[in-house]
């Protein structure tokens, strides 16, 4: 009965966004393998396992990781309080969170630089405490959290707004107490988005340059995150050494990419399957 | 009832109620309220006349201008693709789609460095059309084509992501209705479509414009940061930074924080909009207002 074709422009619209696609994303990515595997195996292995190159994955990936937390654990107390408690500004407070997505990367590394610099102002509350920020190790996940925050929150945001009223009274009248709700109930039902947020938030953190680079102090083998190693192995004209860290890279993007998705198929899922069974 | 003694067991107590609250609120207030607020009194450090000045410097206009022209330029293509894709994904059936949506979402997934690098090999002095390029005389790495290669790549998905499942909810009938009401394709376009996609647009395009105009990594990259000629805004100010022109730096800093606050103002209103454009729309399909006026009431 149904006529597949009634509506018009399916070859035009998937025409155009195949060949704007390729000539514009998957022919250039591929230019990076085409070149990488003009290069020596060795060549690239050398590069890619060198000890600068191995140290700064351990702190792309530490700090990023540590942000990601960071960012899991107050994103879900924030997204919580954003839908579950009244108070004046609420809708203020919502927007703001998007700023992240809004402010450039460059104007947030400066910004945080100088704040947590020795004589910002948080920098002279916190050096005297022995926690130095601005150019440690300690400043690259300042920065990455504040670039990782709203994928938390934007993620798990719709989800608590979803969970049924209905589960928590069972819950309740069961005799659970609240922080029993809580653990067996509510995160639960959550993890699969507070998961995503996490995994979002990480895969962005790993990449991230503009907002990292001000603050990180950018010191070889300490501070210096790989797409920085990146850039200074193309200033000093070394392309064999960049293309195998970004070949690198770019592997660890596609890994991530195929993680959130499998993350976001088995929250939906699962949410479906929660939806099937409270009808 | 007195909600004196009685706590409804579906909710926190009331001192964990407010420490959630000081944890939420405290750690939004350090992360992102501090940050905005210091780029302003950063800005307005040495006085308002320092601060226009560095903001009238010929360097500070030509990166604000080349930021606008790339970001006008980039738009119209993003709003095309955008389109087109979600057209082709939320009202048709194919093999493959989920493997497109996941490639469109690809340059949300690589890092900007990456992607400028990208680039740089294929079109730099030694990349793969390089030494055809230099024979025709042709600049793309260094210089503006580049540039807004590179912006063309980083906001690709920002309108299609936005479309996909607006569109999808929609569903395709108010569509075939007007083809089948003998509208050709343009008219059913125009007349049906965008006024229902046009928040929806909107939203992407916001977030896709704050991108193009802030994006750093992959521009710094194929850019060559060549004063007056391919520095953007917020290369600008990192070049400004780095030579502890603190003023300057965070002059040009606090017109891109002025873009971000415009953004997130414009797409809150986007979200009003298109809540109450639901709201409206749901409102007359339910049961108890259809049967209303009728006058079935006893």
């Amino acid at each position: 009965m149904k006529n597949k074709h009634v509506l018009p422009g399916f070859g035009l619209a998937l025409g155009i966004t195949l060949v704007y696609l390729s000539l514009l994303v998957l022919l250039p990515l591929s230019g990076l393998a085409f070149k990488a595997s003009s290069l020596s195996a060795g060549e690239l292995w050398n590069v890619a396992t060198s000890e600068r190159a191995l140290a700064s994955y351990r702190v792309t990936f530490g700090a990023s990781l540590l942000a990601a937390g960071i960012n899991a654990v107050f994103g879900l107390i924030v997204a919580w309080v954003l839908v579950r408690y009244p108070f004046p500004g609420k809708r203020l407070v919502d927007s703001l969170v998007d700023l992240p997505f809004a402010l450039p990367t460059a104007v947030a590394g400066i910004t945080l630089a100088t704040l947590y610099a020795g004589n910002g102002w948080l920098g002279r509350f916190l050096e005297p405490l022995g926690l130095k920020v601005a150019f440690t190790p300690l400043g690259i996940v300042v920065a990455l959290t504040f670039i990782g925050l709203p994928f938390v929150v934007r993620t798990l945001q719709p989800v608590i707004e979803d969970i049924e009223p209905e589960i928590e009274e069972a819950a309740a009248s069961l005799g659970a107490s609240r922080l029993q709700t809580f653990l067996r109930v509510l995160l639960p039902g959550v993890f699969p988005a507070l998961l995503t947020g996490f995994t979002l938030a990480f895969s962005r953190a790993i990449g991230e340059y503009g907002s990292v680079i001000f603050i990180a102090g950018n010191m070889p083998l300490i501070s210096e995150i790989t797409p920085l190693l990146i850039i200074s192995k193309l200033e000093q004209y070394d392309v064999i050494g960049a293309t195998a860290l970004a070949l690198v890279m770019l592997v660890i993007s596609f890994v991530m990419l195929l993680a959130v998705n499998a993350l976001q198929w088995w929250s939906a899922n699962r949410h479906h399957g929660r939806e099937k069974v409270s009808l | 009832m007195s909600g004196q003694t009685t706590r409804l067991a579906t909710a926190e107590p009331r001192w964990l109620r407010a420490v959630l609250m000081v944890v939420g609120l405290g750690f939004l207030f350090f992360f992102l309220a501090l940050p905005l607020v210091a780029v302003f009194v950063e800005a307005f450090q040495g006085g308002m006349s320092a601060y226009v000045e560095a903001l009238r410097h010929p360097e500070t206009l030509s990166a604000i201008g080349l930021t606008v022209f790339i970001a006008v330029f980039v738009l119209p293509f993003n709003i095309a693709v955008g389109v087109a894709a979600a057209w082709a994904i939320a009202k048709f059936d194919f093999r493959g789609k989920s493997l497109l949506i996941t490639l469109i979402d690809l340059p949300f997934a690589v890092s900007p460095v990456v992607v400028g690098l990208v680039f740089l090999l294929i079109f730099g002095a030694q990349g793969l059309f390089g030494p055809w390029l230099a024979a025709h005389d042709v600049k793309i790495v260094f210089a503006l084509p580049g540039m807004i290669i590179v912006t063309l790549f980083i906001t690709f998905p920002f309108v299609a992501r936005e479309l996909i499942p607006l569109m999808q909810a929609q569903g395709k009938d108010e569509e075939e209705a007007a083809i089948s009401l003998g509208a050709s394709a343009w008219q059913m376009f125009f007349r049906v479509t965008l006024p229902n996609i046009k928040w929806g647009l909107l939203y992407g395009v916001i977030l896709a414009n704050a991108r193009a105009m802030g994006e750093f990594g992959a521009v710094s990259v194929v850019s060559g940061h060549i004063r007056g000629e391919t520095n953007t805004l917020p290369l600008h100010v990192e070049i400004l930074y780095n030579e502890y022109n603190a003023v300057g730096a965070f002059a040009s800093a606090s017109v891109l924080a002025l873009l971000a606050l415009v953004t997130l103002v414009a797409k809150t209103v986007v979200e009003w909009q298109m809540r109450r454009e639901t709201v409206m729309l749901d409102t007359p399909l339910a049961p108890e207002n259809v049967g209303q006026p009728s006058g079935t009431q006893p």
